[in-house]
């Protein structure tokens, strides 16, 4: 397959997941702002949430302070912010565009309704009135995709690229989520203390895995078993350690002449995952770990374009 | 589609019976729900001259243009005999040039022609094919008689327009289909496949065929990225292919793969920066070299724009002649060269009644149209063929025909034109029909989707 082909799948796929794990956030804080007395924590999980997410400072020059509101429209609907939903909608269907005729039709007509249906949505204003109904439409949008993705597409190179694709940036996506509130995760932060239960379902809706934490731990939320949850365990869908092998899985399935040193990395971050106690994370530090973690993953995506993506200079 | 008395033509009877059946609501919601599945389905174009990412739909109307089975026999032999002398030419040309040392056609009016490319003399192309696809637009005179109004021989398009419109109308109106034995057209892709295939450098078995297009903001972006897909070869772009040792090759994934066959969507002047435009980001730098070796084929050939061009237009009858010893059997439209004094001075005392066109324009721009132009129009067009007469020709305003068609009044006739696409490779193939382009608003003659012309499905009767 055409590298250029391969290098729109995979950011069409990183798009889509971005917009998707966007809509979560926005839609747990918002959910969060309807509850009385949420005021502080709310905002403070707002100013860490933008922080990690390296948006703070694109809304520090259009808004003067953290506003609920404000926020949740800036990350949903700005236009001229590349990093805001609507603008990942855009980037995907444009890179989807530019290799529909890879992608099977109900792929291309499911991205393209997208786009089209959020402009209208956000020309009209109905996404001003209700940011709630919008997040869950985005959503939504995003379940229907991977659905599609996975029910139509045949399983050759393609489709593994728009897998690596989601999964690095849905990696990406619960490494920073977590960091937004590592403070409870410091060495030494009380293990069993439940720091702000608010705060800590949020995240956990946010990632779709508050009945899960239920289900598997029958217990209070405390910061280190959401860790837990997020980190290590093989069967939650967005966790590290699931990501980082659905990585590997796929990379594998495409490797080229050039690519072993990347395997080896992609392997050896799954293993690193698959073979480690929580106990030996909180001794090393979470949050040291999340920015080891991130910073790999940031190598293993450079790797992936130099090898796969980006066509070299002089072939 | 109906007679002076108001009858219905014969092989639009029970096309016409069905319509008067049908309420008004129905047509109506029809026509929406089309609009919305084009969008859906992304059948948009880009318009040169509008802001960046401006993404139209070429207007679809509901009506079909039905031809009769005995009028489209011999409308085939007639594209298909054309098709044939004008590849002929093009290998004429780059060769030997008899039918310029023959006197048939004035050696200035080919050598000096811009479309004239000297890279190509003495190129061997696989099977002496130049032309792969051509589009050949088709117009009714006054007597009801075919005639060509104009060759397209170099990146014809509008294909993909034919084939989703039929898909739209068997989608809306899946009755019309059981009711009427209409030919299908859906096996285009494969015809062109096949033919492209078969034309591989000498010696490559299993040829690798690829799609050249200039990108996601062309104009017909979409009609590439379609043919792309139903042939199942690679889109590419200029910034996918290289050339080494005289071979062309494409990056993938997997390293460099070797490419066979080039169906290039772009022009001429953008294919190598190192001979033609030196600033084209399009192309391939040293793709002709490859060429020229014999390594690789280029779909349209280079250099086909010498037979399409309007200064040479009059004389493919001629060519017919020449090189098949046959009588063309669809004549051109008439046509008076404005670089010849006596054609000159007959068009200069006719403006208002003609149509003049200039020698090398395309998508029915640079062009007046005598009938609604403005005295101004007329006027900057009598001092822009003075100054420089032989970039111009002039026609007739032919009748053409008209096809009753939705418009905001309900249905109304409009001007009408037929774009059959004829296929050369293993041999000379169209499939039934054609895009059928018609001009929207009333009382024009324009039927270019640049300038408000919409289209309509084509079907050619088999019965």
């Amino acid at each position: 397959m055409l590298s250029r082909t391969a290098d729109h799948l995979y950011w069409m796929s990183r798009y889509i997941e971005r917009a998707e794990s966007l809509a979560r956030l926005v839609d747990a804080h918002y959910r969060m702002s309807l509850l009385p007395h949420s005021g502080d924590t709310l905002t403070e999980s707002l100013k860490s949430t933008m922080t990690a997410l390296h948006m703070a400072d694109a809304y520090a020059e259009k808004h003067a302070e953290i506003e609920p509101r404000a926020v949740f429209e800036f990350v949903s609907l700005d236009r001229d912010h590349s990093g805001s939903i609507f603008s990942c909608l855009r980037a995907a269907r444009e890179n989807a565009r530019a290799v529909r005729g890879s992608l099977t039709s109900e792929l291309w007509v499911t991205l393209n309704s997208t786009w089209l249906d959020a402009r209208a949505f956000t020309a009209h204003g109905e996404a001003h009135a209700d940011i709630g109904q919008f997040v869950e439409w985005v959503k939504e949008r995003s379940h229907l995709t991977r659905g599609v993705t996975i029910g139509t597409m045949l399983r050759d190179e393609a489709f593994h690229f728009t897998r690596i694709g989601a999964f690095l940036e849905r990696a990406d996506s619960t490494a920073r989520i977590l960091t937004a509130h590592q403070n409870d995760l410091q060495p030494g932060a009380d293990a069993i203390a439940v720091p702000d239960p608010y705060q800590w379902s949020v995240l956990l809706r946010a990632l779709s895995a508050f009945e899960v934490y239920r289900r598997v731990y029958r217990d209070v939320i405390t910061p280190f078993k959401v860790a837990q949850l997020l980190i290590l365990r093989d069967d939650m869908p967005r966790s590290l350690l699931r990501c980082c092998k659905e990585v590997y899985q796929n990379l594998r399935a495409v490797s080229n002449q050039q690519s072993a040193e990347t395997l080896r990395r992609a392997g050896e971050m799954h293993a690193t995952l698959h073979f480690s106690r929580m106990e030996e994370l909180t001794a090393l530090g979470v949050p040291l770990f999340l920015e080891q973690f991130l910073a790999r993953l940031r190598d293993l995506g450079d790797r992936v374009a130099s090898d796969f993506l980006v066509p070299p200079a002089e072939a | 589609m109906y007679l002076a008395s108001g009858e219905a033509r014969s092989h639009y009877r029970r096309y016409a019976h069905w319509l008067t059946s049908q309420a008004a609501e129905r047509l109506a919601q029809k026509r929406a729900e089309a609009d919305v599945l084009f969008h859906r389905v992304g059948i948009t174009f880009a318009v040169y001259g509008q802001e960046e990412g401006s993404e139209r739909l070429i207007p679809f109307d509901i009506v079909p243009r039905v031809l009769p089975l005995d009028e489209w026999i011999r409308l085939e032999a007639g594209l298909k005999q054309r098709v044939r002398a004008l590849n002929a030419f093009i290998h004429d040309i780059y060769h030997d040039q008899q039918i310029l040392k023959a006197g048939v056609i004035p050696s200035e009016q080919v050598l000096c022609n811009s479309q004239y490319r000297p890279e190509m003399q003495g190129v061997d192309v696989p099977g002496g094919i130049y032309a792969h696809i051509a589009g050949i637009d088709i117009v009714r005179d006054d007597a009801g008689e075919f005639r060509v109004l104009e060759d397209n021989l170099r990146v014809p398009s509008g294909v993909s327009y034919m084939l989703e419109n039929r898909k739209m109308m068997m989608r809306l109106f899946p009755e019309l289909f059981s009711e009427h034995r209409i030919a299908p057209v859906d096996h285009y892709p494969d015809v062109l496949l096949d033919n492209l295939r078969s034309v591989a450098p000498t010696g490559v078995a299993d040829p690798t065929v690829v799609l050249l297009t200039a990108g996601a903001h062309n104009s017909a972006y979409f009609e590439h990225a379609f043919l792309a897909q139903q042939m199942g070869i690679e889109l590419v772009e200029g910034q996918d292919l290289f050339v080494r040792d005289e071979a062309v090759f494409m990056r993938t994934t997997q390293g460099p793969q070797h490419v066979d066959v080039i169906y290039r969507r772009i022009d001429d002047d953008f294919l190598d920066p190192l001979v033609f435009r030196p600033d084209s980001m399009l192309g391939v730098p040293g793709l002709l070299t490859a060429y020229r070796a014999g390594r690789i084929t280029i779909a349209n050939a280079i250099g086909t724009g010498i037979a399409d061009d309007k200064s040479i237009y009059p004389y493919v009858p001629d060519m017919i002649r020449f090189y098949l010893g046959q009588a063309p059997i669809i004549a051109n439209v008439h046509t008076w060269q404005l670089r010849r004094k006596e054609d000159q001075d007959y068009v200069l005392a006719h403006l208002p009644d003609l149509v003049v066109k200039e020698v090398h324009g395309a998508g029915g721009y640079g062009m007046l149209i005598g009938p609604s132009a403005t005295k101004e129009q007329i006027e900057i067009f009598r001092a822009l063929i003075l100054a420089t007469p032989e970039r111009y020709i002039a026609q007739p305003t032919l009748a053409l025909s008209t096809c009753p068609t939705f418009a905001e009044s309900g249905l109304a006739p409009r001007h009408i034109d037929l774009r059959p696409f004829v296929l050369s490779g293993r041999d000379v193939s169209i499939v039934p029909g054609g895009l059928t382009r018609v001009a929207l608003r009333e009382g024009s003659l324009v039927v270019n989707s640049s300038q408000g012309g919409g289209t309509k499905d084509t079907w050619v009767l088999e019965t």
